[in-house]
């Protein structure tokens, strides 16, 4: 296994951060943290990467024990902070050619590692990391986290905060990388970017609810979900939850994600539900579930 | 070795590229010590004095008529007797009194030799000291004067009496004391909040998860300011002999290895510093007011040691700025060498080792 949680336990004062957590990563694998702020998300990696030490339970990264060996996990894997961590005074090739001199290596060693991420941002190479807009600060933060080619890569949160197209530009990154057997341990608040990922679990509170395949996961919604869309969302939104036979109700973009209790629902009853409540354009369409569909479900 | 180069380099960056620290760095120096070399200067103008002519015959007569023309002194008063002295001096109306003896004529002509008593206010020593240089050189040359035609010399003797602070404790106090603020200031304070700017910035999480070991990331932190305070003490010593003409008595190579000792306790300080403030306002905070506050106050630069109430002179003793100060007035005032200095330098080697000691314990491999 390249990453082995078993029944992590981690409280600050009045906050149980983390509950009996356990999970397995394995080799080459990308893995993907699902979860809102205050998961917990965080205080797992630090502990992943040995800037922590759980209150019970034990963890192993690389077959290394995160407490007693934690000068050699240092060594080998590569972590990019929730939070921006580089140099803002520096330039985006001294912060680089800082990161590769102090594990020990060069650009030129591993550059063909970092090459499609570096071409993007190596036009503005002289330019300060402060001055970088958000997608290239985490393209400058994900280079320098893997210019010492580790074996695992934790990565924390990288894509909050980053415009639609360079998060999905971040994810293809993370894909090829993948191709290069590096394991990939990934948080992301982001339920879209879950299905990108091989394995997730699904994290609240501290606890971990779910973990699989992204496929699967949607699997285990109990229910069939109806896209519903009318003239007035608001109008829509208050009458469903009127409507004494909802299961859920959830606004999903320019739709609301509907499901019923009952096992012999017909969407003509509904539609005449709403028609009642002076609703107009009405539209209901089966659709499959979302992992956000079934993260709320388990999050009940 | 190359991590650590590397590291330096970045250092470096870090300082050459925050103007506010460049500032701290060699603006400062040069600010204080013109400062206070100005401050307390060595020129006197129209200083008003007081005259007590216990004897008002012609050569007290002609003493005064040459003190009162030139520029240096303006007689203020006259006093008729001698329990006014203390009187003038606590209204503060003046900063020295002249007192004639009694038959001061007739004692220089019967036994060639009267006397004339300096009395200063010494709570400003270093004026008091130039008053009393002043009166003195005057009253040589009227002695000349009167000597030029006469087989045995006529003697004048000026016997000089400091009052509130006899001792001049604090004469010349000030290129020691600003080098020694300036060393902890540099040392201490941009040491810490360089540290402390890793913790706030999220850097120094990158840090421990790399194989960089801590007292590597430590020394390559203070490694920078080692050499930039060894920059400025030259620079201090340097403003103080050409623009201040003030002589560096002892050996250049003991005042040397002594500031590199005094730099590395403050270095040390300042680690310990970061390991116990999380944002760079409390190491700043904590550098003012737990170092350079008692620096000022405590060390002996400003107020002298010997004058203070008995606790604060104990509490005195833990501050390692008195230490450096005494050994460095000794080398550059006095011209001492190790043999007169090696009590005081094996305390601040003794504080250096139990600071070190204590950060590297303090020292935090994790976070939290």
């Amino acid at each position: 296994m390249s990453i082995s949680v078993s029944n992590i336990s981690k409280s600050y004062k009045n906050v149980n951060a983390l509950q009996n957590i356990s999970f397995d990563v394995k080799p080459g694998e990308l893995f993907g943290l699902i979860g809102p702020d205050g998961a917990g998300k965080t205080t797992l990696f630090r502990i992943l990467t040995t800037l922590l030490v759980p209150d019970a339970g034990h963890a192993t990264v690389t077959d290394l024990d995160v407490v007693t060996h934690y000068k050699a996990i240092r060594n080998s894997v590569g972590y990019m902070p929730g939070k921006f961590s580089l140099y803002q005074d520096l330039t985006v090739e001294e912060n680089l050619h800082f990161f590769a001199t102090i594990f020990g290596t060069t650009i030129e060693e591993n550059y063909d590692l970092i090459k499609d991420i570096y071409v993007q941002i190596e036009p503005f190479k002289k330019r300060r990391a402060g001055k970088l807009s958000g997608g290239m600060k985490q393209k400058l933060a994900l280079s320098c986290a893997l210019i010492h080619k580790p074996n695992v890569l934790f990565l924390d949160e990288p894509t909050t905060g980053v415009d639609p197209v360079s998060r999905k530009e971040f994810w293809d990154m993370l894909k090829r990388l993948q191709q290069k057997d590096i394991t990939i341990l990934v948080s992301t608040p982001y339920m879209d970017e879950a299905a990108l990922c091989d394995r997730i679990a699904l994290m609240q509170n501290g606890k971990i609810l779910e973990i699989d395949t992204p496929a699967a996961i949607v699997k285990h919604y109990p229910k069939t979900i109806y896209n519903v869309s009318s003239n007035n969302m608001y109008q829509l939104l208050e009458s469903l939850k009127a409507y004494k036979h909802h299961y859920s109700i959830y606004p999903f973009g320019e739709f609301v994600h509907y499901s019923d209790k009952r096992t012999d629902f017909n969407t003509e009853d509904l539609k005449a539900y709403l028609e009642s409540r002076n609703l107009s354009n009405i539209n209901i369409e089966k659709t499959a579930a979302t992992i956000e569909d079934t993260f709320m479900e388990l999050a009940k | 070795m190359k991590r650590f180069t590397g590291f330096i380099k970045k250092e470096f960056y870090h300082i050459f590229r925050d103007r506010r620290s460049l500032f701290i760095l060699f603006g400062m120096p040069i600010a204080q010590i013109l400062l206070f070399g100005f401050a307390i200067t060595n020129e006197i103008n129209n200083v008003d004095i007081a005259i007590l002519d216990r004897s008002n015959d012609v050569n007290t007569q002609e003493i005064i008529h040459k003190i009162s023309a030139s520029k240096y002194f303006s007689i203020k008063q006259i006093i008729t007797r001698e329990a006014d002295i203390a009187s003038v001096f606590e209204k503060g109306q003046v900063k020295a009194v002249l007192n004639f003896e009694k038959d001061f004529s007739q004692n220089l002509i019967k036994q060639h030799q009267a006397t004339v008593q300096i009395i200063t206010d010494a709570t400003d020593p270093n004026t008091a000291n130039t008053i009393s240089n002043y009166v003195n050189a005057m009253l040589q040359q009227y002695q000349k004067e009167l000597n030029k035609n006469i087989k045995i010399a006529y003697q004048i003797v000026p016997q000089t009496r400091m009052v509130y602070n006899p001792e001049l404790k604090s004469v010349y106090m000030f290129v020691p004391g600003v080098m020694t603020i300036i060393l902890m200031l540099v040392s201490a304070m941009m040491t810490s909040i360089s540290i402390t700017r890793e913790k706030e910035l999220g850097t120094m999480e990158i840090l421990l998860v790399s194989p960089l070991k801590p007292f590597q990331v430590i020394i390559g932190k203070v490694f920078p300011y080692i050499f930039l305070s060894i920059i400025n003490a030259v620079v201090i010593v340097m403003l103080s002999v050409f623009i201040f003409k003030m002589p560096v008595q002892g050996s250049l190579l003991l005042l040397a290895l002594e500031s590199v000792l005094f730099i590395i306790t403050a270095l040390a300080l300042g680690i310990l510093i970061s390991t116990i403030s999380a944002t760079q306002q409390t190491a700043m905070m904590i550098s003012l007011m737990g170092l350079m506050l008692p620096v000022i106050l405590l060390s002996g630069f400003i107020f002298p040691i010997s004058s203070m109430p008995l606790p604060l002179q104990i509490i005195s003793n833990i501050i390692p700025a008195k230490w450096f100060i005494i050994i460095i007035k000794g080398i550059m005032l006095k011209g001492v060498g190790i043999g007169f200095i090696w009590k005081e330098t094996l305390i601040l080697l003794g504080m250096t080792v139990f600071f070190i000691g204590l950060s590297v314990k303090k020292y935090k491999i994790r976070l939290e």
